[in-house]
Formats: structure tokens, sequence, C-alpha cells
């Protein structure tokens, strides 16, 4: 088995053997992050680059000591403190990093199709990091392990994305994977973050919590972002709470072993109360946690393919 | 067809659709020869204090599980078993154009001081035992590594050689050998084929 493709740009291109493939690799290297010595010397001599365009602490934290438990080298990049503020543009950054020979670029940027402009260009691999709106598929893979690890399996599962939908390029890659492993996915939001025509990714549509996480098996709260308030897409934060957030009184709605899951950083009060959050119903750390193992997990699968 | 190694005991042909096949070891062959593994470790290492076994995934797996139980019925002691998989320390992965699949370790214990006894099925170039090697020292520091194979066919490509050997099978490079054990797919033999 080997992957089909030079990159990771989405989950709208992965099949469902490719994702089962990916997930069952890093199913497999989640056991060396518990070792007194978390490292495998498997990609000695191999360079990995980070280069983020917007502002990160998890992925890129997260991307970073994969690539080092593996002995990749790793450089970050990010956008304030490159020649970006001297105006270079993408490709030329790109292409003079490509002169210096990596294997693996990591990349998020705030331009849909961003990563996708450079896969064609470039020799490395590419692996998405959030594009944009678009999409983000190290997180929707990493939360496809996190529930399939809990639940044991992924199929049949009623999942319920709630928040900013038409803004989350982590809803849309989990509505890809989610739907393509057979999990019933319903979403939620006030009408101003529910983009038109979702129906057709095969989700159901509500825009009121209770009804979307009736009976769900896996709550996924998406972050409000704060920085689009301004675009009068909701009135209040304190609105919003009332009516999308989730706290002890809705969550009794879903299953009983419901699981919480949310992608960070979480506003604590806002869409999720933090007695949910810090609660046992809250499967947050698991997601950061299995983070490491699916980017692992992709850096080893990429790096193969660079050479073939 | 006459096949150029003249192992011991070599009984019948078998004609498969993969070509010609000979059994050089059957189920009796390799339950006795992994009793006298067993009597020699304990031998060597003067009874069970210290001792852990580790399996190479896959075929190691399942003669660390028969080594285990076979020491429990000589000694009434089990031993920790531990799995090792040696994909992360192969000195080929880059040359290779499949990805081989990954399978999980599990060790379970510190090795720290401890007497390591590796098993695997076939030892072959010696490579597969040195990347074991190196995975092995990441779990601590054990006090010494023996290393037991059910069959030793030759061809070694680094200074490596087993402490405990099932049997030795001089082969030709070209030869495939199979170890087919119940706990994989069936069948308990030990069988050599051609390689088309």
């Amino acid at each position: 088995m080997k992957l089909r493709r030079k990159d990771i740009l989405g989950m709208q291109d992965l099949s469902v053997e490719e994702i089962n493939f990916i997930l069952d690799t890093a199913d497999s290297f989640l056991e060396v992050s518990t070792r007194e010595i978390k490292k495998v010397p498997t990609l000695r001599g191999k360079t990995v680059i980070n280069l983020f365009y917007e502002a990160s602490t998890r992925t890129r934290t997260s991307f970073e000591i994969a690539g080092k438990r593996l002995s990749a080298d790793t450089i970050n990049i990010s956008a304030s403190t490159s020649s970006v503020v001297k105006g270079e543009t993408l490709i030329d950054t790109a292409r003079n990093l490509e002169a210096m020979n990596p294997d693996i670029i990591v990349m998020r940027h705030s331009a849909a199709g961003a990563p996708h402009m450079l896969a064609r260009l470039m020799k490395p691999a590419i692996i998405n990091a959030g594009d944009g709106a678009h999409e983000h598929p190290t997180q929707a893979l990493l939360d496809l392990l996190t529930i399939r690890t809990r639940k044991g399996k992924i199929a049949g599962l009623n999942v319920a994305i709630v928040g900013d939908i038409g803004h989350s390029r982590v809803a849309r890659s989990n509505i890809h994977g989610l739907t393509k492993m057979g999990a019933h996915v319903t979403v939620a939001g006030p009408a101003t973050m529910i983009p038109r025509g979702v129906e057709k990714m095969g989700v159901a549509v509500f825009h009121k919590i209770d009804e979307a996480i009736r009976d769900a098996d896996i709550v996924m709260m998406l972050r409000i972002q704060t920085e689009r308030e301004k675009q009068n897409i909701f009135p209040s934060l304190r609105e919003y709470a009332a009516y999308f957030g989730l706290n002890s009184r809705n969550i009794r709605l879903a299953k009983e072993d419901v699981l919480v899951m949310h992608p960070g950083p979480v506003n604590r009060g806002v869409e999720i109360s933090p007695d949910i959050a810090d609660g046992s119903y809250s499967i947050i750390l698991d997601q950061v946690t299995n983070g490491v193992a699916v980017r692992m997990a992709l850096l080893y699968l990429c790096a193969e393919d660079t050479k073939a | 067809m006459a096949f150029s190694p003249q192992g011991e005991g070599v009984f019948f042909y078998r004609e498969t659709e993969m070509g010609q096949k000979r059994v050089v070891m059957d189920a009796e062959g390799i339950d006795r020869a992994l009793t006298r593994i067993a009597y020699e470790m304990l031998e060597r290492n003067k009874g069970v204090e210290g001792l852990v076994l580790v399996g190479i995934r896959t075929g190691g797996i399942y003669l660390a599980q028969r080594l285990q139980k076979k020491i429990t019925a000589i000694e009434g002691a089990v031993l920790p078993l531990g799995i090792l998989d040696v994909t992360l320390y192969r000195d080929d992965l880059h040359s290779r154009r499949k990805k081989l699949r990954l399978g999980k370790t599990d060790i379970p214990f510190s090795l720290d001081e401890k007497k390591v006894v590796l098993v695997d099925d076939v030892l072959f170039t010696g490579r597969t035992i040195r990347a074991a090697m190196d995975g092995l020292m990441d779990f601590g520091r054990p006090k010494l590594i023996q290393l037991a194979v059910l069959i030793d066919r030759g061809h070694r490509e680094l200074p490596i050689r087993a402490d405990f050997v099932g049997k030795n099978l001089p082969s030709s490079f070209w030869e495939a050998v199979a170890v087919n054990l119940a706990e994989k797919n069936g069948l308990n033999e030990v069988v050599i084929e051609q390689v088309a």
C-alpha cells in the first residue's frame, strides 16, 4: 500500500482506503510519543519546512514535534518575521525555499487554494495545514482517529458540528471525511453561518443546537471566530452563547456516552461552557495527542513519495 | 525439479499456484525445535531471572508466544513478552517504492538491566536484527541481548549471529524461505520456494 499522491491537500480528494491507511499508520505512531526516548531515526536527513502565513499554536507545534520525533530537520517560518513583510510574493518565497531542497513543505495560508498552487509548481511534497475557509485535512484526520479510537468505529455514528460552518475549514474537511467514512453528520448554527447548499455535501442542517445534538454520539463545537464579529454575522457573543453554546443543560439531549470535541482554541463561555470543556465528555486533549501521531504518519508517508 | 540446497529431512514436494515448494520442517519439527530452544535459553541464562522475550513483528511474535508458553510449562514463571515493529529503524525505507505497513510496537516494561531474547522466524541478511537492536535501545539499556530464530538460512551481510537456532538451512540467495504458523495462516511448516 502507498499513497497515490505526492501531496496532502484536502479530505475531498482522499479515498476511504487512503484515509484508513493513514489512520492505521497514525495508530501505530501513537506509541512512539509514550516512550521515554520519543524519537525514531526514520526521517534522518529529511528536511521539513513549516511555512505559516497565519497564526497557529497547536498545528505548528504539532507538526514540529512530529517532524522532530521522526528525526527530520524542521524549520519554522512565520509570515510576520519573514521576507513576506518586505513584499515578496508567495511563489517567490516558495521557489527560494525549494532551492534549498526541502523534502516536505507544511503550509498554512489565508487564501484558499494556495497550497494547491504550490503543489503544482514544486517538487517537495506539500501538506495543507489550513487554507483559508477551504480545508484543514490534518485536523479532520486527527478527529477521525480520535473518534475511531474512542468509539471503535466511525460508520453509523451521529456527529453534530455546531458553529460557524461557513468560515470553518475544520468543518468542511470533517464533513468530507466523516460522510466518506459513513457517519451521519448534522450541522447547526445561525443562518448567517450556514453556507447555502451545504446539504449537497450530505449533511442535515438545523438552526437550533438542541435539534442538531439530539442522539448525537459526537458533538464537535467550532470556535467562534471573534475576529469576524465586525462583519455582523451575529449580534453578540452573549446571544450566541445563549442560543448555540454547549452546556450541561442541552448536552443531556445527546446520547449518554456522547463525546465532545473542539479543534481549539476554545472560547470558554461562548461556544462551550467551561464545565463541559473540562468535563468527562470532553476529549479535546485526546485530539491534540492524536494530532502528533497523525502528522507523524503523514510526514512518514509523504517523505517516501518524494523519492519515488 | 531439483533444488540446490540439500537440507536434512526433505520429505516431499508440493505443487501450488506459486510454483514448486519444498517442506523442510513440519509441525512436529517446529514444536521440537522450540522445546529445545526453550531449554537452551533457561540453561544459558540459569533460569528465568531478569529474562524477557521480544518478538519481531509479525512472525517473531507467534514464536515468542510459543516460547513463553513452553517456559511457563517448564519453570512455572510467565516471562514478560514485548512486540517490536522494526519498520521505523530499517535501512532500506527510502529505496523502497512500496510502503511497508507500519505495525504497533508494544513493549510495556523497561528493558533496563534485563536479559532480552529477541525472537524472529528467519535469520537472513541480519539487517532486520540490526534494526531491532537499534529499536530495543530506545526502551532502555538491556544487560544483554540474545537472538533466537527458528531458521538460520545464511547469507549474512552484517556481523550478526543467533544464540538459539531451530534449524540451520543453507539456501540459495534466490530462494524464499517461508515460515507458516497456525496463528498466521493455519499451517505449521517451513517451506522453501523458488522465486520466479
